[in-house]
């Protein structure tokens, strides 16, 4: 590879608050509030309340109005798929990230050099959001949640069909699926309507508006109604989505004889399935898996490629193995729910 | 295989009793002989192949992946069968383009019971191949032995028993003359052949049991009809030898003699014995502590049987030279005891347990209240013209435990329960104070009534000040007032104590927790 004039690591760099890119003065993803913040997804890690400036698809910014209405930002400028933007030195476009609705890489490109930022993403066909488009690289940074040879997650329709399986085999019971309240639970509705289950779906409270919010955006998900409210037989042989945390809650006690279901891609570990209480593990992910992070790289990656947040250290192992220049970034602040 | 891989990981995911033996029991249903009789040997824990380790299973795993990240792999799934089962390469298809056949259950016992060493990974590796995730994960459970699914020998018995209508006591009886794949079994359980004959073997015979005294029955029993003996702080045993044969089996039938070989060399023959195991040191019972040493252990040391010296208690006598004796009255079967006793000493490691005269139940109340000797729980009230019956009838046999010591201490961690109350913060962590800080001294998951547990569940949530996973550290202001049998040193809890049976007695919502007990008040406690 011939030698770039302006390597990446002289213009952008891993800082406290998040990646700085500093001809464009402008944080991605930034972990505290920044005057110039340019944003990947929506999911609350990356997308922080209280910045000056945004930019981000106009997705996410619907995503970051409905949840931190006026604190989402001073102002507000959204960038479509694909659309060119100058920011001082740097031009930015947003390319498809297929992780969840508006999910977006960052691509920067300055003096003939690109970087690529991958944020959240993943390769798997998802009715909800635009798949994800490679885009090739002088430098990739990519995220590792699952950057373990341990995740191979098997294709989300077979999940799906355990879950109606489950149901038809405890006609009685509900059945609770822990979701992530923006976009696992939406795909998670999508997939069943794809798989041809046209019941109603009942949903816990926290996950309402952001399921309106992904309908007003075109996404059909079919008959959705609140969980609350709702007469505890009325809930037999139901499918009741809510997140994680609410199986602790006082209200999941209300349901009928609940099968515990959860989709994750951390589902893939059964101790890890068992020792959260859930019954039915569901392997559903949006976030790519150990062949897929790969695949990208051979697909994207000209040479370098700085890793993020997950299990960095197999990743950059692996990828240095195979001929990249890799190195782990440790930014600090992401988490591991998905 | 993909159906025995299909109910280990359905046991692992359901956390209810009733759930287990539904699955069990559909499994038994429709899965042909012999596979659900490996299965079963399995699930009871009798099938093991001492030709393979789990460091033959990580070096096959190791030779197909690259090492460093199957090591960062296995730190972060920390099982080896999830790791390996996970990590394993698909397998390429066969030159005819099919995938491998994927092996019967059958097939991998028997292949791997003949097995030598060297063989074992070279049967593993097609095997691997040939199964999905989940089939490996329970491969190499199945072939490294530890199963870890939350089922007891005695809850696969059930399972079989609530499947077949036949009683779990009477599989019990003949458990232990049978060998896996336990077709003699299955053709009796389903009606084909008549029970299997026990002969000559030395079979598990299903205890009598007692029932608790409550506070109430007392006034309706006559003292004339009861026998009493000391009730043993150890673990409830039962000693067979027939035909040179010899066992120990624990309350549950489990066969426990290779951690105890004292016991088995100094057994007579012919003779069915019921009794208490026990740590006895110079004729004087030593802690519950000093019998979970041994307990530990599947096979002692030296050091182990000098330091720590087991002995059995003998209550009961129930087949001697041939002759089936549970018919006879307690009364008739003690002279039996005792004259047996007499006959076949003198004996090192077995000796009596004393009757205790009495006349009344205040009597008998005083002596209970005064034993506060180590080994000793309470008593034990025996009906004389009582034969000895399996499980626990109503009536003949009741245990009175001696009054519960109590101590005041503070609510400090809370974590959510299992199954039903899995909703609820119901398992709790209480401490004592030591200066100004509190020392946790026990957990307690009971004692409580259901209207108890959402008011603590409420208030654990409304003062929680950190979490840990499942686990809330609250901020100190519940007092809890704790009953416990007794306390002893422990050198595996921070305060240096542990009581045994700690259970809720109250609730003091009423009491400020600065007046909550002291370490050393518990420590004053310590027997």
């Amino acid at each position: 590879m011939p030698i770039a004039p302006h390597p990446p690591e002289t213009w952008i760099r891993p800082t406290a608050a998040g990646l700085y890119c500093e001809p464009g003065d402008f944080y991605i993803d930034p972990q505290q509030p920044v005057s110039r913040a340019v944003i990947t997804h929506a999911h609350g890690d990356h997308a922080r309340a209280g910045n000056a400036q945004v930019l981000a698809t106009p997705e996410t910014l619907a995503i970051m109005q409905t949840r931190y209405g006026g604190d989402a930002g001073g102002s507000l400028q959204p960038l479509g798929y694909g659309e060119r933007l100058r920011v001082g030195g740097t031009e930015i476009r947003l390319a498809p990230a297929g992780h969840i609705l508006g999910s977006a890489q960052i691509v920067l490109d300055f003096h003939g050099v690109r970087v690529v930022v991958s944020g959240d993403y993943k390769r798997r066909a998802d009715p909800t959001c635009t798949p994800f488009e490679p885009v090739c690289a002088d430098l990739f940074v990519t995220e590792a949640t699952f950057g373990l040879p341990v995740f191979h997650h098997p294709p989300a329709a077979a999940e799906i069909d355990k879950l109606l399986h489950s149901l038809r085999l405890f006609p009685d019971r509900c059945h609770l699926v822990g979701v992530y309240a923006l976009g696992k639970c939406q795909r998670v509705l999508a997939l069943l309507r794809q798989a041809g289950y046209d019941e109603p779906i009942y949903l816990h409270g926290a996950l309402l508006a952001l399921t309106r919010l992904y309908e007003a955006f075109g996404i059909a998900l079919g008959a959705v109604l609140p969980a609350s409210g709702v007469t505890r037989d009325s809930l037999k042989g139901r499918i009741v989505l809510a997140p994680p945390s609410a199986f602790a809650e006082p209200c999941s006690r209300r349901l009928p004889d609940p099968v515990v279901a959860q989709a994750s891609g951390w589902m893939r570990i059964r101790q890890r399935a068992k020792a959260s209480g859930v019954e039915l593990p569901l392997v559903i992910s949006d976030h790519a898996d150990w062949d897929e992070l790969n695949m990208t790289l051979d697909e994207v990656a000209a040479g370098e490629v700085w890793v993020t947040h997950g299990r960095e250290e197999a990743l950059v192992y692996y990828a240095n193995k195979r001929g990249y220049r890799a190195r782990a970034l440790t930014l600090i602040g992401f988490e591991e729910e998905e | 295989m993909n159906r025995f891989a299909a109910l280990l990981e359905a046991l692992l995911l359901t956390p209810s009793r009733t759930g287990k033996l539904r699955l069990m029991g559909e499994y038994f249903a429709t899965e042909p002989d012999p596979d659900r009789g490996w299965a079963l040997a399995a699930l009871t824990g009798e099938l093991s192949f001492a030709e393979a380790k789990p460091n033959q299973v990580r070096a096959l795993a190791a030779a197909r992946v690259d090492p460093e990240l199957l090591g960062w792999s296995y730190d972060f799934v920390g099982d080896l069968a999830e790791t390996v089962s996970l990590i394993w390469p698909v397998a390429p298809l066969t030159a005819s383009g099919a995938s491998p056949p994927v092996p019967g259950l059958a097939e991998i016992v028997g292949n791997l019971r003949r097995a030598g060493r060297a063989e074992v990974a070279p049967l593993l590796a097609p095997w691997l191949d040939a199964l999905d995730p989940t089939g490996r994960w329970a491969l190499i459970k199945l072939v490294t032995g530890s199963l870890r699914i939350g089922v007891s020998a005695r809850l696969a018995k059930t399972a079989l028993a609530e499947w077949s209508g036949v009683a779990v006591d009477r599989i019990e009886e003949v458990w232990h003359g049978l060998e896996p794949p336990y077709q003699r079994l299955f053709d009796w359980l389903e009606g084909r052949r008549p029970p299997p004959e026990i002969g000559d073997l030395p079979t598990f015979s299903p205890l009598m049991l007692a029932q608790p005294l409550e506070d109430d029955d007392l006034a309706r029993l006559d003292p004339v009809d009861y026998l009493a003996e000391w009730k043993w702080d150890g673990i409830r045993v039962q000693l067979v030898a027939r035909a040179g044969n010899k066992r120990l089996y624990s309350r549950s039938g489990d066969d426990i003699g290779a951690a105890f070989p004292e016991i088995l060399a100094a057994m007579p023959d012919e003779v069915t014995l019921d009794g208490e195991l026990l740590v006895i040191r110079n004729g004087e019972v030593a802690s519950f502590n000093d019998l979970q040493q041994r307990l530990n252990r599947k096979v002692p040391s030296e050091k182990m049987l000098r330091d720590y010296p087991a002995a059995i208690r003998l209550y009961d006598i129930l087949r001697a030279a041939g002759e089936d004796l549970r018919p006879l009255p307690f009364a008739e079967r003690r002279r039996r005891l005792e004259a047996w006793h007499d006959a076949s000493g003198p004996h090192a490691v077995l000796d009596l347990s004393p009757l205790i005269p009495f006349s009344t139940w205040d009597e008998l109340r005083a002596l209970r209240d005064r034993a506060r000797d180590h080994g000793i729980e309470g008593l034990m009230l025996k009906r004389a013209d009582a034969p000895y019956l399996a499980g626990r009838p109503k009536g003949p046999w009741f245990k009175w435990k001696r009054g519960a010591l109590t101590i005041d201490t503070v609510l400090m961690y809370a974590q959510r329960g299992h199954g039903k109350r899995s909703s609820f913060y119901s398992d709790f962590t209480f401490g004592a104070w030591d200066g100004d800080a509190l020392v946790p001294v026990g957990k307690a998951y009971s004692g409580y009534t259901d209207e108890e547990l959402r008011r603590l569940d409420r208030w654990v949530r409304n003062n929680t000040v950190r979490r840990y996973g499942p686990v809330r550290e609250v901020a100190p202001g519940i007092v809890l007032e704790i009953a416990f049998d007794s306390v002893h040193r422990s050198t595996r809890h921070r305060s240096g104590v542990a009581m045994r049976f700690p259970r809720i007695h109250r609730i003091r919502w009423d009491k400020p927790c600065r007046e909550a007990d002291t370490l050393e008040a518990l420590e004053r406690l310590l027997n």
